[in-house]
């Protein structure tokens, strides 16, 4: 039987739940945004009482589908003001599948300077006081975690961001390794965590009674169906084993679309040396690993461990939107000063998409220039230490262009862009304008046909279309983001007509249903008006669903091109 | 003859190796070249290359390039 963890820090209390029908048959996003919005006061203070942190697997975690390990993070968010999921890989998903948990419910709030762990195993869960904690770097908590609970538990933690209550903290989930080096990094979820007084949440899987099968037999066919398709796309099956995420860094550049130097140029004169070919011969050179599956399951291996030249192992999951954001956007062309900021954000907790957008405007106000890598690092390290700029670059591009009169400030509700400029992906432009979540390019991946021209080719400096495109990204991706399934396995359900119906058939023959493709359809339309109207209540309006207005009049080089879909356009993506 | 700037990407750096011409280099073509004749001149197969640039617009192989063109070729490429 499913359940619901209920933990209330005021009251320290934990309680197991049956899961209301209402709450039922969502999985990952569907779970979180729906007990957002049905629970959460649209407008409370994000790091108040009233705020709630929701964490669920998805649909199809905890099987033999290959890549179904994503867990789902949800809370109104401190950096937006509103709704936010944030899903990510590692071990916790398949952790509390197995467990039969459907959701981890967080409310309430400790006493100032109270920390806590959540333990959860086949038992239920507990809270353990956990001050020998506090202000730890996420690798060293992790290390002392799983000294005291066990190599083999799945950890999600926060830093010393998360705990100061920074609007860019994110939450690291150990990889199969045990290593921290998965981030729900968007939207400040870590300051959530941290305001509830929790430190870590800690899944020992001994004993799980593993997940319930309705059809065993059909589910094996169609998920062998599934790993075939991924195994026969060019993308997911040679592509990222190979390169990893990086490989996107010369083609972004090429295509002039590549962010750099806080969004001044679609193009980086030292893109090469920190692209996906670059990196893979560093790593084969330093005997890290290029190929490497950050969750159970995962068949595609996108990840990778970086070493320096001495042999450190310095981070891992080093993956093109950290790189681009702490390399190219900060006009940084070394690998390994990326990898140390990589690994310095990753250890205080911060997101490093924000971080690279925050740094690139600090960069933009002369605290210190763009490419000094050093002058990166001690931004960082003024965050760790709290001091007054540190706490300023930790909250977030916005705030950081707010305190130092900054106009060119890459941003949608408040939230950092992603590694794509709009003004030379437009479909990637819409999805950034109108997704609920903000600036995020998981929301509505339209770069899969603008720039890697997977399902069809379409030119990304055309507006016409793009609002439609987006939009149909941004439900299936809703969608694909309540099964916990990787986005990455889009490349082979964009091209591969065996794909969807194989997801489709394992749904069915998990829970005994009959769904069809267009009932998954109408789940991403549900979770998507379930978002908006929690914004709505929050106080959003078709006005933040804009970019700023600097991206359409100032032109990006090399294609000198302005963010041009018409406001219309932007406002049809949430008719019907 | 024309001079263009041709730069080769990902699994594709070994049709640089093939040819002995680094993996970004200028390189001299017949007047009206197109993809199509220049993937043939230097011996790459068109089934290997999924996308090909032109000043950073993606075009098809019939597409005539122009002395000073920029031209990357990329095999299937893609993440997130
Ligand atoms: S493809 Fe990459 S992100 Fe997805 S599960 Fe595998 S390693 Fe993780």
């Amino acid at each position: 039987m499913s359940k619901i963890v209920r933990v209330n820090l005021t009251k320290k209390e934990v309680k197991l739940e049956d899961v209301p029908k209402k709450y039922d048959g969502l999985g990952g996003r569907g779970f979180t945004s729906t007990v957002v919005a049905a629970e959460v006061n649209p407008l409370c203070n994000p790091l108040g009482k009233e705020n709630k942190l929701v964490i669920a697997p998805g649909l199809l975690g905890g099987t033999n589908c290959p890549n179904s390990g994503r867990v789902s993070f949800g809370a109104k968010s401190p950096l937006t003001g509103g709704i936010k999921e944030s899903n990510v890989g590692g071990t916790l998903g398949v952790r509390l599948a197995k467990l039969q948990i459907e959701g981890i419910i967080i409310e309430g709030k400790a006493k100032d300077g109270e920390s806590y762990v959540l333990f959860v195993n086949k038992d239920g869960a507990t809270l353990k006081p956990s001050n020998e904690l506090k202000n730890d770097l996420v690798y060293n908590a992790v290390e002392k975690l799983r000294a005291k609970y066990g190599e083999k538990v799945a950890v999600a933690c926060i830093g010393p961001a998360g705990e100061a209550k920074m609007a860019a903290a994110n939450i690291s989930v150990t990889d199969i390794d045990g290593v921290p080096t998965r981030q729900a990094g968007r939207g400040g979820l870590g300051a959530v965590m941290g305001s509830k007084g929790i430190k870590a949440i800690v899944v020992d899987g001994t004993d799980a009674p593993g997940v319930n099968i309705k059809d065993k037999d059909s589910f094996n066919k169609a998920a062998k169906i599934f790993a075939d398709t991924l195994k026969k796309d060019s993308i997911s099956g040679e592509g990222l084993p190979l390169y990893g995420t990086a490989i996107l860094i010369n083609i972004l550049n090429e295509a002039g679309a590549l962010p750099t130097k806080n969004f001044s140029s679609g193009r980086f004169e030292e893109a090469n040396n920190i692209g996906g070919e670059t990196m893979r011969e560093i790593i084969l050179k330093r005997k890290g690993n290029p190929t490497h599956p950050c969750s159970p399951g995962c068949i595609i291996n996108c990840s990778n461990v970086y070493k320096l030249e001495d042999g450190t192992e310095i981070t891992g999951g080093f993956e093109y939107e950290s790189i681009w954001a702490l390399g190219a956007n900060c006009g940084i062309g070394d690998l390994d000063i990326i990898a140390r900021l990589n690994r310095l954000c990753d250890d205080i907790g911060l997101d490093t998409i924000e971080m690279g957008d925050t740094i690139g405007v600090a960069m933009e106000a002369g605290i210190v220039s763009f490419g000094d890598g050093e002058g990166a690092i001690n931004l960082l390290k003024e965050a760790e230490k709290g001091s007054p700029l540190g706490k300023i670059v930790g909250s977030g591009c916005t705030c950081l262009g707010k305190v130092y009169g900054i106009e060119r400030v890459p941003q949608v509700k408040g939230q950092g862009m992603p590694a794509y400029d709009p003004r030379a992906t437009k479909g990637t432009g819409v999805t950034y304008a109108t997704s609920p979540m903000g600036a995020d390019h998981t929301a509505g991946y339209v770069i899969a046909m603008e720039i890697a021209g997977c399902g069809g080719k379409v030119d990304p400096l055309d507006p016409k279309g793009k609002a439609e495109l987006s939009k149909a990204f941004q439900v299936a991706t809703a969608a694909t983001d309540c099964t916990g399934l990787c986005l990455f396995v889009a490349f082979a359900t964009l091209t591969d007509e065996r794909a969807n119906p194989a997801v489709v058939d394992m749904l069915n023959a998990m829970y005994g249903l009959e769904l069809t493709g267009d009932d998954v359809t109408k789940l991403g339309k549900k979770v998507l008006r379930t978002e908006r109207d929690f914004n709505k209540r929050a106080g959003f309006t078709k006005a933040h669903d804009r970019l700023p207005l600097f991206m359409t009049k100032e032109k990006l080089p090399p294609h000198n091109t302005v963010f041009d879909v018409s406001n219309e356009d932007l406002d049809s993506v949430h008719e019907d | 003859m024309m001079k263009i700037e041709l730069r080769f990407y990902a699994t594709l750096v070994k049709y640089a190796e093939k040819n002995e011409i680094p993996q970004f280099s200028f390189v001299e073509i017949e007047e009206g070249a197109t993809i199509a004749s220049l993937l043939n001149k230097f011996n790459i197969l068109e089934k290997h290359v999924h996308i090909a640039m032109v000043n950073g617009r993606s075009v098809e192989s019939n597409q005539g390039l122009q002395d000073g063109d920029r031209v990357a070729l990329f095999p299937p490429v893609g993440g997130g």
